[in-house]
Order: structure tokens, then C-alpha cells, then sequence
């Protein structure tokens, strides 16, 4: 294994790198694509489109997914939109731009040469999309419509309604679907990989759960790609499916790759705050609202008031005050930290206290409302009627997020102003990967937001799916070739090798000790209560004291588990209980991690805020200095971690104090 | 927000497996909040069940936001539950009155078989989509984007077809068991758009007869499925697969 | 006719062929109540035999009616058979609790069991006119109707006396037509109070069995277009509702004059 970080990116201009890397990769010739086995676990935007794309180009696929069918992984429940830099709109926007706000939004800690790539390759992934039927929505003259996010100042973003990720994702399955009809891919869903196979020292397979009948399955594969998805689930409650682990990540990184920057987590400003105990997760509202509403709160603290009743000038548009140029279109990492400064100084509102205001009644009158009375000649037109044409528009742009505000909430966000909260959205960090996307191990990768690629710090809104879909599209067709075109004459593993026997045995005997517990307490409990612990400590501030306490907090936890955990039922039957326990299980040793890798970066940056690094007002203080640089953590058994480091360096981009004001 | 806690009898059904006969069990609940997702409240079930040595009941879910369609569960006779255009994990309790009896059970048909409790097997539907929903562009094919033109009321009438999340909900209360809803769905967001016209009816017809293959029911236009549709797809699309359908038999060679 | 296999071996064939049959059903349902509607006639029945006659005799009409035979035999069958597999569809258990009124009309979700009430009136019905027409012992009637003022008169007669067949023929200044005397076969029949009741019940069923029908044979060819669909909907009401009214007044009608 490599102990020295090589991101191995090509050498020459920044915005010739990948064209001289396409140009110059070994390829694989089709009749030996027919023989090498690639495996691809998750089936999201990443993983979807990756096997479906690699199945096109002719290597055999098996593709796994522990949820009924490859359509439902997390990425369709992404709402706003995807980024692309195509410049439609003529304002502005192009490659670099892309590149420099996604850099410039991450706070100067991912690589260049990645987000360029990123960049570059935006603009396929939309004709990609649109090819396949993907509904985008589309202005009256037929071309494709576009909206602005967070941290940008032109209009990039394409998008289906609310439901951007859901049209992305079907249009990845349907691609993926018609592999498996063609029998170039191998579905097996309800499946749940439990181990990476390696031998010597390279990737070749997995071991995995079926998870109706409970038995182990070994699969071999000259090439292991995990697609996984992010592990903010370790907080317990987040705007992440109730399945959505670090597992497959976590065993990974347990056989040798290294675990890039795991504190990196993206808090998102604009969700519907905690009701109760019971809560089981948070639900997101759309950076997109963030367009057309403008977040506020009292000017007085703990006021009573209707916010209805509050008037204009007792509002504190603290957003807009604190950073006039982009005013509520902020990066999510400075609005979230903008809502709970406002919230812990005791502005907050709502029964908790703990939420603010996101309110439509401006732009719905204002700037709806007039251009559509304008548009149908109503000169003078009274606010009953201004509310009611800009309520229309409002409806068409963003009526099922309101409707589902209301589901919830019980609360008519026509009528009366949202209340939000920050919280757990993304992560930022994850498996360490170069430039080719392949982990420290050799033969396995890892796509989307399982790597901690491109994001840097903080990943600017819609950005997520176009990196899920560029890894899975664009990039990793090319670059895994340049894995298996050495091997081209290895022949399929017999799943009876040792290593495999291993592997299942290890696997086995995990599963036996969850079942053989017999103790008192929930896996559900445990989970709570992690998440209570790495939402108070590392959280969106964190301070060295409190990540100290976490990792005896949950290491103490993590010993409770092995004690008194219940796990009821057994393995060879359908038992969600026990496949959320092993889940549970990985979660309780990845938050030591992310809490040591906290404690590490003695910095602010991104989504990272220690307390003890902060300007006078307030915002995040970098030290470009002493951490810039990947933290990529090996695991050496135990609690025992060692830090490598990946030095990021800037040739085209002057770093700079990250300033939106 | 935060009234009284409510009492909630609820009769689930429980099968241990595929093979299994199930039966009804009757569980009580006695601080169920009305803020409670009906999810969530199957979660306090569970807690308890598996605090009282018991089995907890097996139930599909992930997003918990509506959106990725495997929450599944068939409450006082309907998928979904009460309300309109809402998924089981976006129902709240707030929908039901203190003191009710709820009958949940899983989808039914024999297409889509019970797993456990309240999980059935709908792969039946990916197979579907793998007979025929998707239009057939490798990857690296496309052309620019903005050089199909598609006209705005296409573009959403295709877009409309497509949030179908293909959580079965249409199965589960069609008294037939048709899945129409689901593949029209699917043939008409593709047969709407310029894109999707090459392969229209080899399409229309490998997806119906896949459907036919896997034992669905055939659509008597009750128009339950829509009703009860947690995405509000249209029957009109069922219309339109019927037209693509036979045009496709009468025209293609 | 490869062409047309589709129609009985796939899901959307099969509907598409209970939505022709229906929609020719309906049709047919419009040209019988055409000539039911000659019951009402103060004639002695002299337009309704007359029409029975021609019902019976022109080729192109025994052409058809075999046709419509065969339709009827389809929809119903196919009907059921369309029935039997869609509850096969539910699988071994069906639901604890069904609430079907929350998302469909009762009539369609009950076609199969209004479509079999339907079918047995009609058995019962073609035994009691169709068959007694042709093959029974029913009243002869000859009607003679003066050629200068189209005044007629009726006379009962019996088959044996006139030969067993009936005919239209000119005798000096009158038209003379010797018939099988349908008019009074119905006329007697429907003074049988549980007869009218059951017609009545039976023509209930057709209503319901249209209410959902009608719209939804258009659907099921596809005509689904928001701005036709009201009108489709709207003619199907009404037609589901005046038709097999006007059907059921007639033994009413009857019986009430009696």
C-alpha cells in the first residue's frame, strides 16, 4: 500500500489536463472488455450511471443496492437542481467560472485539476440528460430554463421542478435498466456489501448480504467501484435516506483506503426544524427557495409576536445586512452559521426558538405578483391581487416543496413565513481517491459522494448531482480503463479462494456478535444518541474541548453497544434490525474519526468551524499556511488512525479570504 | 403544533415470510403525538416491541420525504392512507382522531409478493422498466441540449408522467391489480418528447407485454390508481399508452 | 388477421375490445329502443309488429343481428373471463380492509357483476320475446289498412286459418299484413307486475353498467382530452341515464294502462 499521497494529476495546463489524460489513457480493446468483471455498489446518481455506462462500453457488471430497486437511492430525493456551465443564460458563465466558484465555495481545500475536470465535463451531463428524456424545464421557446444558487452570481442551475434528482436518477436507472435487460449488467437489489475482497493488496471482490434471506454472497470483480453516498447519517438525524450508511465506505477504509478529510460535513441552512423526540429525520427545503425568499428574524429577542404582525422595520434581514453582495444566495456553510448565531443570541423563533423565518411574501407579491399583473395589462393593481397572480407563480416554481412544508408543518408557507433550521445534508469527505478516482487500494474506487473529492470545505448547492454524474458518466469509464488494461490477463477469481473465505468469515462472525448480544437497549438508541453527541460536538461549531469529550463519549458508547445492544430476530431472515445494526456499528467508529480529524484541523473552513478560529464578525478563519492540505487518514486497527497528507496547491487560482459581502 | 397525545389501536398484519400464512395483530398505543410521521410512529412501535422481547414489524422505507417510493403500507383500506397526493411517510398522525382503529397491512397483488410483515417484493416493476423505459443513448451520444427544442407545455406534460415514483400504490388499490398507471407513466413521459419517438412503439409494446408477463390485472378505468396516486399521475396517461399501444400493433412491422 | 391477435391475447387488446363490443352494445341499445318506442303508439301495435317484421326478415338487418349476437356473447364473455383473471391478479389474500368508495365510483368497480345481472335479463329476455317470436305459440294479428285513408284496421286471427307465415301483401284497395302478434305478446307479458319490476330492475342495471361504461370505453381507446372529456362524460351520463329509462317506462307504461 502507498503511503505517499499520489493524486496522480496530469502534468500540463490546468484546462488541458483531462483532454491530454483522454487522450492518453491505455484502453481496454472490447473483446477483453467482454472479460473483465467490474463491480459497482450503489446504484444513485454515481453508481447508476457508471454501470450502465460501463456495461455500454462492453466489461460485464454486477451492480448492488440494499434498498428494492436501483430507483430509490438517495440522490432522487435531491431537490433543486444541477449545475452545468453552459452559459445559456449569456451571463457570464463558463468552465472557469464553474471551476473558480466551486473552488472559491469549498474554501480553497479541494484540487484544481479535479474541479476543472468537474467543470469540464458539466456540459455533457446535461446533453447526456436531455438525451435520455430527462424532463428539465424549458421556457416557452423550447430551450432549457435555468435558475441561480448559492454562491454564484449567474444562472447555471437546470432543473425539473422540485425534483431534480428524481428525474436525474430515473434517467440513470432507466440507462442502468436497460444494461440489465440487454444482460450486461447484473442487478441484485436488497443487497448490502459487507466486506471489499482484497488480494494481494488489490481489490477483487465483495462480500454481501442478501437481505430477504439473509445468507452471505461472495462476488468477484477485477475492479470494486463503491458509489455509496455520504455518511451524514453518523448524526443521526439528517435530510439523508433512513438507510443511507458509511458501510461499504467504512469497511473499505478498514481494508486500507484512507479516509479523505471525514469532518468536512455540509450543514444546510434551509430545513423544517426538529418537532420532537421522535423525530426520525429532518426534511430539506430547497436552496432554490433561497431565490425568492428572504430570511429573517425579529429585531427583538424571544418576540411573541405572529410573525405576520411583526412589520418591516422590526425585521432583521440578517443575511442581507451581513453580506450585501450575495445577500440570501450565501454559500449554505454561512447562512447555517448565520442562523444559529442569530439563534443562540436568542433571536430565534417558533416553539423551539431554534429556527428563522424564510418568508415568500415579498417576491410573491413584489416581484411575482407585478410582473404578472404587468404582463396581463392590470394597471394599480391592489395587493389582493398581486398575492393572487404571484401565488400562482410561486405555486408553479416551487408548489411541491410548499406542499410538503404544509404536510408536515401543519402551516400554509402562502399564508405565513416558514420557520428553518440548519441541518445535516451532505458530506464533503470520504474515501480518498486521485485523480482517477481509484481509493489507496489498488483497484478500488469511489464515486460521488462516497470520495471527498471536489467539494472541498463546502459544496455549493446543485452541485452534488453534477459530480455524482460526472464521476459516474464521464469520468470513470476512462479512468478504470487505465486500471484494467493490466488486467487483461487476470482471469476471474474463484469466489473459493481463501481471501473470500476470509472475508465471509469475518463478516460472519460479526453478524453473530450483533445477534449474540441479547441486551436491553435499541440499535435505534445508540444510533440517537451518537447523533446527539456529534451534532452537539461536531456539529456546526466545534471546539477542541468538546471534540475531546465526544471521542471518550463515543468510545464509551461504542463499548455500551457490544454490551447491552438488542438485535432481535436472526441472520437468515428479512432483518432490518440487524442490517441498521451493522450500519449503527460503523457509525459509532467513523464519528471518532471525524471528531480526531476536527481536532486536527486547528482551522475554519467550510463546513468546519472551530470556535477558537473565527474573525472578529464572526466568520470562518483559515490557515492556508499550516492546513492546506487533504487529511487522508489510514486506519491502523483499533482506535489508532495515522494522518497523511496531501498538499493542495494553487497555480491557477489566487487563494484569498472567501468573501461574499 | 404539540397537542394532546393521542390512543391508537393499530391491527397490523404480520407474516413472517414469503411462505408463511399472516395474520392480523392488534398493538396499542398510548402517546402517539399528531406531529408524528405514521412512520414514526411505527418506529415508537417497534422500540416497544423490541423492548418487550418481541418481533418488530418489518416495513419499507428510506427517503422518508416522499420522494423515492418505498414506503408501501395499505392503511384502513388504502395505500397510502386518508389523505390525498401523500405518501405513508408523509402522513402524520394529525390526520387521524385519539381513540382510532387502523388497519395496515401490505400492498397486495400477486405480482408483488410479500416478503415480510408489510414489505412485498415490487421488482416486478424494474423489470418492466428494463423491457422498454428508456431511450436508448450511450453515454457520450448526446447532442447539445438546447438543440432539441421542446415546447414548455410538452416538456411539463412529460415531466408530470415522470414523478411517478413507482412506489405501487396504483397496484395496491386497483381492484384489479393493474399496474396501467405505472407503465403508461413511463410510455407516455417517453412518447411526449421528441427524444423518446425513435423507439416509440417497440417501447409502448415490449413494456405492456412485460406487464402482462409478470401477472398485473388489466384496467377497467375505475380510476383508483390516479385517486389514490401519491404523485397525482394522470389516467389520461393510461389514454395515451392505449393509443401508442395499438397504433404501435396496427402500424409497426 | 395477425393484425387483430392482439385483441385477445394482450391486456390493452382485450380492453380495447370490451370498449368495440360495448360501443357497438350501445349503439345497438339506441336502434331497439327506437322500435320499442313503437309500443307506445296507439295502433294496435301495427308499427311495432311492423317493425318486428323487418327486424326479422331484411338480410342486411339478420346480417347484423348475428354480428350483435356474437358481441354480446363477447363482451359478456370476454366480460367475465376479464373479471376471473383480475381477481386472480389480487393473489391468494385479499385486503382485511378495502375502502374502495375513497377512490372510485361503486358502478366501476361492479361491472362484472352488473354485466352477468345484464346478461341473464338478456337470456331471459330473448326467451321470452326472441324465442316466442320465432319459435312459440304467440297471436296472430292481420292488419288492413285502407290505401286511401291509411285508416287500419286490426283482427285477431289464428295461425291455422292464414298458414304460418307472415306476409305483406295488397288485397283490392287495402294493404293486408298478417304478422305474428309481438304487440300483444308484450302487452300481455307486462301486465305481470314481478315481470315490470324485474324489467325495470334490470334496466337499472344497464344504467349503472353505463354510467361507468360509456366514458370509459372512450378512455380505454384513448380519446382522454381535457377539452372533450367533459362532453364525453356529460353524454355518457345522460345517455347512461335517459335510455335505459325510457326503456323501463314502456313496461310501465303498459302496465299501468292495463
Amino acid at each position: 500500500m502507498s503511503n505517499k499521497l499520489d493524486s496522480k494529476i496530469p502534468a500540463g495546463p490546468l484546462a488541458e489536463k483531462w483532454t491530454q489524460y483522454r487522450s492518453t489513457v491505455p484502453l481496454v480493446n472490447p473483446a477483453n472488455k467482454r472479460n473483465l468483471e467490474v463491480i459497482v455498489v450503489g446504484t444513485g446518481l454515481a453508481g447508476a450511471s457508471a454501470a450502465a455506462t460501463l456495461a455500454e462500453l462492453g466489461y460485464k457488471v454486477k451492480a448492488f443496492c440494499f434498498q428494492d430497486s436501483p430507483r430509490r437511492a438517495h440522490s432522487i430525493a435531491a431537490q433543486g437542481g444541477i449545475n452545468a456551465a453552459k452559459n445559456y443564460q449569456n451571463d457570464g458563465d463558463s468552465v472557469y467560472r464553474l471551476f473558480y466558484d466551486t473552488i472559491k465555495g469549498g474554501d480553497y481545500r479541494a484540487r484544481e485539476g479535479n474541479v476543472y475536470r468537474l467543470a469540464e465535463v458539466s456540459v455533457n451531463i446535461i446533453d447526456q440528460c436531455v438525451a435520455q428524456g430527462v424532463p428539465f424545464a424549458r421556457e416557452y421557446g423550447g430551450t432549457l430554463s435555468n435558475r441561480s444558487f448559492g454562491g454564484t452570481q449567474v444562472q447555471r442551475t437546470f432543473y425539473a421542478a422540485g425534483q431534480t434528482g428524481q428525474q436525474l436518477l430515473l434517467g440513470a436507472y432507466s440507462a442502468l435498466e436497460r444494461q440489465v435487460g440487454l444482460g450486461n449488467v447484473k442487478m441484485y437489489s436488497r443487497h448490502e456489501m459487507l466486506d471489499v475482497v482484497t488480494i494481494e493488496g488489490k481489490a477483487r471482490g465483495i462480500i454481501a448480504r442478501n437481505l430477504v434471506s439473509g445468507k452471505l454472497e461472495r462476488h468477484f470483480g477485477h475492479a470494486v467501484l463503491l458509489c455509496t453516498g455520504g455518511y451524514g447519517n453518523v448524526f443521526y438525524l439528517s435530510t439523508n435516506a433512513m438507510g443511507s450508511n458509511v458501510t461499504a465506505a467504512w469497511k473499505a477504509h478498514k481494508k486500507g483506503a484512507f479516509f479523505g478529510n471525514p469532518c468536512f460535513t455540509q450543514i444546510h441552512p434551509t430545513c423544517i426544524p426538529v418537532s420532537g423526540h421522535y423525530q426520525s429525520k429532518l426534511t430539506l427545503m430547497s436552496e432554490s427557495l433561497r431565490n425568492d425568499g428572504r430570511i429573517w428574524v425579529p429585531k427583538q429577542k424571544d418576540d411573541k409576536r405572529h410573525p405576520n404582525d411583526i412589520p418591516e422595520e422590526e425585521r432583521d434581514y440578517y443575511l442581507e445586512r451581513r453580506y450585501p453582495a450575495f445577500g440570501n444566495l450565501v454559500p449554505r456553510d454561512i447562512a447555517s452559521r448565520a442562523a444559529k448565531e442569530r439563534c443562540d443570541a436568542g433571536y430565534g423563533v417558533g416553539p423551539s426558538k431554534m429556527a428563522v423565518y424564510l418568508d415568500f411574501a415579498y417576491n410573491l407579491k413584489n416581484k411575482y405578483g407585478r410582473a404578472e399583473a404587468s404582463k396581463h395589462g392590470i394597471e394599480n393593481p391592489d395587493d389582493a391581487t398581486l398575492i393572487r397572480l404571484g401565488r400562482e407563480v410561486v405555486k408553479e416554481k416551487y408548489g411541491n416543496l410548499f406542499d410538503m412544508y404544509k404536510q408536515i408543518t401543519n402551516e400554509d408557507p402562502y399564508e405565513v413565513p416558514m420557520r428553518i433550521y440548519p441541518a445535516v445534508h451532505y458530506t464533503m469527505g470520504g474515501l480518498w481517491v486521485d485523480y482517477e478516482l481509484m481509493t489507496t487500494v489498488p483497484g478500488l474506487y469511489a464515486l460521488g459522494e462516497a470520495n471527498f473529492s471536489d467539494h472541498g470545505a463546502n459544496r455549493l448547492g446543485a452541485s452534488a448531482l453534477m459530480q455524482g454524474l460526472a464521476d459516474g458518466y464521464f469520468v470513470i469509464p476512462y479512468t478504470v480503463g487505465s486500471y484494467l488494461s493490466k488486467e487483461i490477463h487476470t482471469k476471474p477469481i474463484d469466489v473459493n479462494h481463501e481471501a473470500f473465505v476470509e472475508a465471509e468469515k469475518a463478516v460472519q462472525s460479526r453478524l453473530d456478535q450483533f445477534l449474540n448480544v441479547k441486551g436491553t437497549k435499541t440499535v435505534e438508541s445508540y444510533h440517537r444518541e451518537l447523533g446527539l453527541i456529534m451534532w452537539n460536538k461536531c456539529g456546526m461549531a466545534r471546539s477542541e474541548e468538546g471534540l475531546k469529550e465526544a471521542i471518550q463519549e463515543i468510545r464509551a458508547l461504542r463499548e455500551d453497544f457490544y454490551k447491552n445492544v438488542r438485535v432481535p430476530g436472526n441472520q437468515y431472515e428479512f432483518n432490518p434490525e440487524l442490517d441498521k445494526a451493522g450500519r449503527v456499528a460503523d457509525f459509532l467508529e467513523l464519528g471518532e474519526l471525524m471528531c480526531l480529524d476536527a481536532l486536527d484541523r486547528n482551522e475554519s473552513c467550510g463546513g468546519h468551524f472551530r470556535e477558537e478560529y473565527q474573525t472578529e464578525d464572526g466568520e470562518a478563519l483559515r490557515d492556508d499556511e499550516a492546513y492546506r492540505y487533504v487529511a487522508a487518514w489510514e486506519y491502523k486497527g483499533g482506535n489508532d488512525w495515522g494522518l497523511h497528507k496531501e498538499s493542495l496547491e494553487y497555480e491557477n487560482i489566487k487563494i484569498a479570504q472567501r468573501s461574499y459581502k | 403544533m404539540g397537542s394532546e397525545a393521542m390512543k391508537i389501536t393499530l391491527k397490523v398484519w404480520r407474516q413472517p415470510n414469503s411462505k408463511a400464512e399472516g395474520k392480523f395483530e392488534t398493538y396499542q398505543l398510548d402517546h402517539v403525538s399528531p406531529d408524528m410521521s405514521f412512520l414514526e410512529m411505527f418506529d415508537v412501535l417497534n422500540e416497544q416491541l423490541i423492548a418487550e422481547g418481541g418481533e418488530p414489524v418489518a416495513f419499507d422505507h428510506d427517503c422518508r420525504e416522499g420522494i423515492c417510493g418505498m414506503c408501501s403500507m395499505f392503511i384502513n383500506g388504502r395505500p397510502h392512507g386518508p389523505k390525498q397526493a401523500v405518501t405513508t411517510c408523509q402522513l402524520h398522525m394529525r390526520s387521524f382522531k385519539d381513540g382510532d382503529t387502523i388497519v395496515v397491512e401490505p400492498w397486495r397483488a400477486q405480482s408483488f409478493p410479500v416478503i415480510k410483515d408489510l414489505t412485498v417484493d415490487r421488482s416486478a416493476f424494474d423489470r418492466i422498466i428494463a423491457a422498454g423505459g428508456f431511450v436508448s443513448v450511450n453515454t457520450g451520444n448526446a447532442v447539445d441540449a438546447n438543440s432539441i427544442l421542446i415546447p414548455k407545455d410538452t416538456a411539463d406534460d412529460a415531466f408530470a408522467a415522470a414523478t411517478c415514483i413507482g412506489c405501487g400504490a396504483c397496484v395496491a388499490a386497483c381492484k384489479n391489480s393493474s399496474a396501467m398507471l405505472f407503465v403508461s407513466a413511463k410510455v407516455s413521459q417517453l412518447a411526449l418528447l421528441p427524444q423518446g419517438q425513435a423507439e416509440r412503439e417497440n417501447r409502448v409494446i415490449a413494456m405492456v407485454d412485460q406487464m402482462d408477463k409478470e401477472g398485473f390485472g388489466s384496467c377497467t378505468n375505475t380510476g383508483a390508481c390516479s385517486a389514490e396516486c401519491p404523485k397525482e399521475i394522470d389516467l389520461s396517461n393510461i389514454a395515451r399508452m392505449n393509443r401508442e399501444y395499438v397504433r404501435a400493433k396496427l402500424v409497426s412491422k | 388477421m395477425k393484425v387483430l391477435q392482439f385483441l385477445f391475447t394482450s391486456s390493452i387488446g382485450r380492453k380495447v375490445l370490451m370498449a368495440l363490443t360495448g360501443l357497438f352494445l350501445i349503439l345497438f341499445l339506441v336502434i331497439h329502443l327506437l322500435g320499442n318506442l313503437q309500443l307506445l303508439k296507439a295502433d294496435d301495435g301495427y308499427a311495432f309488429n311492423k317493425y318486428a317484421w323487418f327486424m326479422t326478415t331484411n338480410p342486411l338487418i339478420k346480417t347484423v343481428s348475428y354480428l350483435l349476437y356474437a358481441t354480446i356473447l363477447l363482451h359478456a364473455f370476454k366480460g367475465l373471463y376479464l373479471a376471473y383473471t383480475n381477481r386472480k391478479a389480487r393473489g391468494s389474500k385479499s385486503y382485511g380492509a378495502y375502502n374502495g368508495n375513497a377512490n372510485s365510483h361503486w358502478t366501476s368497480r361492479n361491472m362484472g357483476i352488473l354485466g352477468t345481472l345484464i346478461l341473464a335479463f338478456i337470456i331471459g329476455h330473448m326467451s321470452d320475446f326472441w324465442w316466442e317470436y320465432k319459435f312459440g305459440d304467440i297471436p296472430w294479428t292481420k292488419y288492413e289498412t285502407s290505401i286511401t285513408d291509411e285508416t287500419t284496421i286490426a283482427t285477431d286471427i289464428t295461425a291455422e286459418n292464414h298458414g304460418a307465415h307472415i306476409r305483406m301483401g295488397v288485397a283490392g284497395d287495402k294493404e293486408v299484413f298478417i304478422t305474428k302478434d309481438l304487440y300483444k305478446e308484450t302487452a300481455e307479458a307486462f301486465e305481470q307486475g314481478w315481470l315490470v319490476a324485474l324489467y325495470v330492475l334490470a334496466m337499472a342495471a344497464i344504467a349503472f353498467h353505463l354510467w361507468h361504461g360509456f366514458a370509459s370505453a372512450f378512455q380505454t381507446l384513448g380519446m382522454n382530452h381535457p377539452r372533450w372529456n367533459p362532453l364525453i362524460n356529460g353524454i355518457g351520463k345522460a345517455f347512461s341515464v335517459l335510455v335505459p329509462a325510457a326503456f323501463a317506462i314502456i313496461p310501465l307504461y303498459v302496465y299501468l294502462l292495463k
